[in-house]
């Protein structure tokens, strides 16, 4: 993938594949550039042989069933800079997916456009909660949708195309205020 | 710098339009957001799709979705047309550029882009 957000977006529509009602997805950068993506739903959750199954793809070749590509890729941004991907998984509770990453490394995928992943992830499962977070030293980046939900009522969804422009204007507003901090 | 009153005031102008919406003829614009398709590119298209169906006030008729993978991952991004009454028409490779004729000529004018469908892909 050309973008760490790119990933973001697969592995989230996992967490709303798994009837997750509530979504969190954290990047945090620290001081020493390592930075932290947290993915975290209360979906159906999965065993352990599921759990191995879904981070070595080659682990599967015996089973007949299909086989997804989203978190080997994600593992593979991760290890590339020397970072790695956990997994933990609770059948009937939820998925944690935390990668980490050393952005500092020449191999480092940049983050990309995430206020695009939030909009499509929005778009298509308007009625889940996303809690986004992005800390970095200099401030952070937030869009919690149960907020712009108690604004919008009942009556008008999430998916409606102008309410997903302002999303994404407000998170691309957020952004440009923390990269204006580091120049 | 975007409020939440600017939100407010987007619902206060849907609310008066959600009756209207139900049971119209609605053409499905349909993207295939699977790890293929989003890895080809499917994320920009489907945005295109979407912003181009806002500006060009098609919203009430036009809906614009994502599905799972399609399973011709080789043509990812991959787009499905679904008009009433008439043939499914897919797009394949297709790019943010290619949306606009798309919205045109098919959408808006009712005649498929040929050049973009999988049936010429295929040739
Ligand atoms: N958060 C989660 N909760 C429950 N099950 C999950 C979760 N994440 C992954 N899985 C399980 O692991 C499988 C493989 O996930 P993976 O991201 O590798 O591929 P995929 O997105 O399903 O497929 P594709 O590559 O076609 O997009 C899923 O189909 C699902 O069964």
């Amino acid at each position: 993938m050309k973008e760490l957000s790119l990933n973001i977006l697969d592995v989230a529509e996992n967490s709303v594949r798994a009837g997750a009602a509530n979504i969190s997805i954290l990047l945090s950068l620290d001081g020493a550039g390592w930075l932290t993506l947290t993915i975290a739903d209360d979906g159906c959750g999965m065993d352990e042989q599921t759990v191995r199954r879904v981070s070595d793809p080659f682990y599967t070749t015996r089973t007949t069933r299909k086989v997804g590509l989203g978190i080997p890729f994600l593992q593979l941004a991760a290890a590339q800079t020397g970072g790695a991907l956990q997994i933990d998984s609770e059948p009937g509770k939820g998925t944690t997916v935390k990668a980490t990453f050393d952005t500092g490394s020449v191999d480092f995928t940049p983050i990309g456009d995430m206020p695009s992943t939030l909009a499509t992830l929005i778009m298509g499962a308007p009625n889940v909660d996303f809690h986004f977070r992005h800390t970095t030293p200099d401030g952070e980046v937030v869009l919690n949708t149960d907020q712009l939900r108690a604004t919008l009522g009942s009556e008008v969804s999430l998916a409606e195309l102008e309410v997903i422009a302002w999303i994404k204007d407000y998170m691309r507003e957020q952004y440009d205020r923390l990269g204006g901090k580091n120049e | 710098m975007k409020t939440l009153a600017e939100l407010a005031a987007i619902r206060d102008k849907m609310q008066n339009k959600v009756t209207i919406r139900e049971g119209e003829g609605q053409t499905r614009i349909v993207v295939g957001m699977a790890t293929c398709g989003i890895a080809a590119g499917a994320r920009p298209v489907l945005n295109a799709f979407v912003e181009g169906v806002a500006d060009a006030g098609l919203g009430d008729t036009v809906t614009v979705t994502q599905t799972g993978c399609i399973g011709i991952c080789q043509y990812e991004p991959v787009v499905e047309v679904f008009e009433a009454g008439k043939d499914k028409v897919t797009y394949v490779k297709m790019t943010a550029d290619k949306v606009k004729r798309v919205l045109d000529e098919h959408i808006k004018g009712g005649s498929p882009v040929a050049e973009y469908t999988i049936d010429m892909a295929q040739k």
